[in-house]
């Protein structure tokens, strides 16, 4: 089984993506979405990481929620700063220490901070594992450090166990 | 077409393009680059992504057979969008530390 | 209704995009201005997709995913010339 399919996930992701650009519309693309399924991974095996990560589904889709509606939040956010008076805004760089140490979950991590409210992020300093963002209107640092921390990192180190 | 999808529809094209006009009111409104970030990084994205779910539903609606290819470019938009704030704004930082004497020797 | 919706959306993207070329003509940094321009991708991508809806034609939402493409590898090219002085390492 591993040695036809590599990476589950990137099998599965490439047959989904596949089916969505055709629509879905015949089986003749179903046949198509397979082969790619299965021939890309064999034939991109060498530039893969090692480990495939393992997902938690369900904490994984709670996240998944949480980011989708923080995200409609952020939009809302960012509207009304940018219509009222621009003097009152008050930006701030702020350093967040992190606790999970995987390159690939930390790019994550970085991804959601930009998307979700408030924040912008700069740079992981992957020595000292410190993520630094950009808060756009900011009254309490500390509260937007832990914020970050129990509502995206805690539920990332759940899904992939690190 | 039906009522309700006619309104669901209006709302969805009005609120994706407000939210892209908002994105790029806060681009030329605020006063320095790493605030213009905000902008277009979550609102504009969040107004092109709703606007997208919006020809979805109406091409679904009104052809044969469901529209799915919209929701892959959504999901691209949602996954490049903060890749490139992030590279935009590392290279903000790298030339605001650079002095000036090093303007023309890349490392 | 869909069709009034459609039109006033037309102007607000409209003025999107006249405000992104504002930012990236007036731009102090090239940054500033790289940026401006991804927003110029993305507006353009909204406008090509209320297109579609406008003239119930699905063909634009293949240039428009093109230009979503062609965008982002752009932006990070750009970025990745001020960051470096030179694109491929």
């Amino acid at each position: 089984m591993r040695r036809f399919f590599p990476h589950p996930a990137l099998s599965v992701a490439i047959f989904l993506l596949w089916m969505a650009l055709n629509n879905a519309s015949s089986l003749a693309h179903g046949v198509l979405a397979l082969i790619l399924a299965i021939g890309l991974p064999l034939l991109t095996r060498g530039f893969w990481p090692e480990h495939p990560p393992r997902v938690k589904a369900l904490p994984a889709l709670r996240l998944l929620g949480v980011v989708v509606c923080d995200i409609v939040i952020a939009s809302i956010d960012v509207a009304k700063l940018v219509l009222g008076p621009t003097g009152r805004i008050k930006p701030a760089f702020i350093e967040v220490p992190l606790d999970l140490q995987d390159p690939f979950v930390g790019t994550l991590l970085a991804s959601i901070v930009s998307l979700t409210p408030g924040t912008v992020s700069i740079d992981i300093d992957r020595s000292r594992w410190v993520l630094q963002v950009h808060a756009l209107n900011v009254d309490d640092r500390e509260a937007v450090i832990k914020a970050i921390k129990t509502r995206y990192e805690k539920p990332l180190k759940e899904i992939f166990s690190c | 077409m039906n009522f309700w999808i006619e309104s669901l529809l209006a709302f969805l094209i009005l609120a994706g393009a407000g939210f892209t006009l908002l994105g790029s009111i806060g681009l030329a409104r605020l006063p320095d680059f790493f605030m213009r970030l905000h902008g277009p990084t979550k609102t504009t994205t969040l107004g092109v992504g709703s606007m997208v779910i919006a020809s979805a539903i109406y091409f679904s609606v009104s052809d044969p057979g469901i529209s799915l290819h919209e929701i892959a470019a959504t999901l691209f938009l949602f996954i490049t969008a903060p890749v490139s704030a992030h590279l935009l704004a590392k290279a903000a930082l790298h030339i605001a530390q650079k002095p000036a004497s090093e303007e023309d020797r890349p490392d | 209704m869909l069709n009034l919706a459609i039109q006033i959306a037309f102007a607000m993207i409209a003025l999107a995009m006249v405000l992104s070329l504002y930012r990236m003509v007036r731009g102090p940094d090239a940054t500033d201005r790289i940026l401006a321009l991804d927003t110029l991708y993305i507006n353009t991508i909204a406008l090509l997709v209320l297109l579609g809806i406008n003239t119930h034609n699905s063909a634009y939402f293949e240039s428009a995913l093109l230009i979503a493409i062609m965008g982002f590898v752009g932006t990070v090219a750009l970025s990745k010339y001020l960051l470096r002085g030179d694109i491929i390492e």
